[in-house]
């Protein structure tokens, strides 16, 4: 990746070989990426990073719906936002702890299984078979559909008294299970999840496998290795780089996941089902109190933070031990 | 490879069901479009009774589905424009300039991708209602707001899907262009993006997609006459009396296009999506 025009701040060095009408334009060279990045770097700032630190500063704040139209007048609150969630004898602080218990259970379900048959799939559609195309492109159109028209198609199948689920369990009349109130909810809401992620590892697996040497196999299997050996010293070492990646953006993407929820069980989640961005959202517009709601968002991304470095740091040491 | 019988019969048994697990919604949704309204307000019914195609009329009064639409048409087709072209500036000074700032600047972009989306909701909400009511331009309950939003939700992933593209496209070609006597906007014009055609496309449903399936921002962001097709759908979706076999015929419309286009552009996307993570 050595860049073509990367030599014009090396230039100097060897100024005297160059005509000295030149000299003007490097100046506008050095200025040009910046400028190609300044569209780009002021759209981020607009709406990621000001609003980011904005946040933050609205979580010490008394931001309650008497002070939304005139926010910059909101008293301070000092840690208080904070104190009153941490506090877990309270309601918001039990609810809240309560919260971030369901989604780290759905989250590690979630994000497991996912894995678990993207990584299944891409390894048994390693080698050729008759239809093998066509059922890689069949896998990947959770992935591609508009993930509403996916969670709405899922909402009415898990309707209690006209869904195909409880169609396919044979269950109807006075004790068919309800899935979408209740306990049922969250693993109504742990299989729609699967459904929509497991083609993303899928996909990705996928092409980890490409990257593999052919030889590699070759070479193995002329030392007599067997189909689950060379899985276990081929296939399952060259996807460790894959595997790190790809399991922390499920991770994230599912820890954060707003839109499966609020899709499948609309304003009120049910209390058995509510992530935490639900439950940010709704107590943040049922009770118009920005200034909790934005210490709660501030404390979630402290601990996503937390846990990527802690993460990175572990998979990291491991994949040198290995190399 | 030489494999033994079991991972034959592993492989018959886990993509069977893989494939029922994926078709079932799927064929919910195809199944349930056609049929007449009786069917889908008693037990579930495996085939249509008859087969209609009157729901994919009467949805477009049931709901203001047209309005949906358009909106979505045109708050994701601007947003896809402008990503697009805000990307390739990007990328073009990434992926063929040194300068300092470079890699904080990717990492930076990048990293925006990770954070919940909750987190600069609040803030993004209220920056906008202030900047309504300090200069009159509304960018709350806007098209235009929504615009802006999506814009950045897709820019990261793309400016990086492109500069890996760029990095393929041998430096020769620019210095060619340069020697001509064109300048490097002209060569990034003239040579680059023309070689990159495939990447911008993928780059393009990207964004696309992004924008076309939004809801969190869109349930916030819009009001009665920007509402676009995720807010308008789900709201309907979670009412007490719902026409399902409306919805499912509405769900079929909006996906429809939007598979078509990933599965014909799959091999450049595939590339595109996977080229981060493989390396």
């Amino acid at each position: 990746m050595t860049a073509l025009l990367d030599q014009a701040p090396a230039a100097p060095a060897a100024g005297d070989r160059r005509p000295p009408r030149r000299r003007p334009r490097r100046g506008r060279r050095v200025a040009l990426p910046y400028l190609l990045l300044l569209p780009a770097l002021v759209l981020e700032l607009l709406v990621h990073l000001v609003p980011m630190a904005v946040g933050v500063w609205m979580s010490f704040r008394k931001l309650t719906q008497f002070y939304i139209r005139n926010w910059s007048a909101a008293p301070h609150a000092g840690f208080d936002n904070y104190r009153v969630m941490l506090d877990f004898d309270s309601a918001v602080g039990r609810n809240l702890l309560h919260s971030f218990g369901v989604t780290v259970a759905f989250t590690v379900l979630s994000v497991g299984a996912a894995w678990l048959l993207g990584t299944a799939a891409a390894v048994l559609m390693q080698s050729r078979f008759r239809g093998r195309g066509p059922l890689r492109a069949f896998f990947l159109v959770p992935y591609a559909l508009p993930m509403y028209a996916a969670v709405i198609t899922w909402a009415f199948m898990l309707q209690r008294d006209t869904g195909m689920v409880n169609g396919l369990l044979g269950r109807d009349g006075p004790d068919a299970p309800f899935w979408l109130i209740g306990g049922n909810s969250f693993w109504s809401l742990v299989v729609v999840s699967v459904w929509r992620t497991w083609p993303f590892a899928f996909l990705i697996v996928m092409a980890g496998l490409q990257n593999i040497p052919r030889d590699l196999y070759e070479a193995a299997a002329l030392d007599g290795a067997g189909w689950w050996r060379q899985f276990r010293t081929i296939t399952q070492p060259m996807l460790r780089p894959v595997n790190q990646v790809l399991l922390l953006v499920l991770f994230l993407w599912t820890f954060n996941d707003f839109n499966t929820p609020y899709v499948l069980f609309g304003e009120s989640a049910p209390r058995e089902a509510s992530l935490i961005s639900i439950h940010i959202y709704q107590s943040s517009f049922v009770t118009w109190n920005f200034g909790l709601g934005s210490a709660m968002s501030v404390l979630l991304l402290l601990f996503l933070l937390l846990v990527t470095a802690a993460y990175l740091a572990v998979t990291s040491r491991r994949r040198r031990i290995h190399a | 490879m030489r494999e033994p019988r079991w991972v034959g019969w592993a492989r018959r048994l886990v993509l069977g069901v893989l494939a029922l697990f994926t078709g079932l919604p799927l064929y919910a949704m195809a199944a349930s479009a056609v049929k007449p309204l009786g069917d889908v307000q008693r037990d579930w019914r495996w085939i249509p009774s008859t087969i209609t195609f009157r729901p994919f009329a009467d949805i477009w009064t049931t709901i203001p589905l047209g309005r949906y639409f358009l909106n979505s048409l045109v708050v994701s087709g601007a947003a896809t424009a402008l990503s697009v072209a805000i990307a390739i500036l990007a990328a073009y000074a990434i992926s063929r300039f040194r300068f300092p700032g470079r890699r904080v600047f990717s990492i930076t972009v990048l990293s925006t991708q990770m954070f919940p989306g909750i987190l600069f909701l609040l803030p993004l909400f209220l920056i906008f209602v202030n900047i309504g009511n300090a200069t009159g331009v509304a960018l709350y309950g806007s098209r235009l707001g929504l615009v802006l939003t999506y814009l950045t939700f897709s820019l990261p992933f793309a400016i990086w899907m492109l500069a890996g593209y760029f990095d393929s496209i041998p430096k020769e070609l620019d210095e060619a262009a340069l020697v001509d006597g064109t300048g490097p906007v002209g060569a990034l014009l003239r040579v680059v993006v023309p070689a990159a055609t495939p990447g911008i496309v993928a780059v393009a449903i990207y964004s696309f997609m992004t924008a076309w399936g939004e809801v969190l921002f869109a349930s916030v962001m819009t009001d009665s006459n920007t509402r676009t097709l995720a807010v308008g759908l789900q709201e309907y979706s979670t009412e007490v009396q719902v026409y399902w076999n409306q919805v499912m015929a509405a769900s079929l419309i909006v996906s429809v296009p939007i598979v078509a286009g990933f599965l014909l552009l799959q091999r450049f996307l595939v590339a595109g999506l996977t080229a981060g993570a493989v390396k």
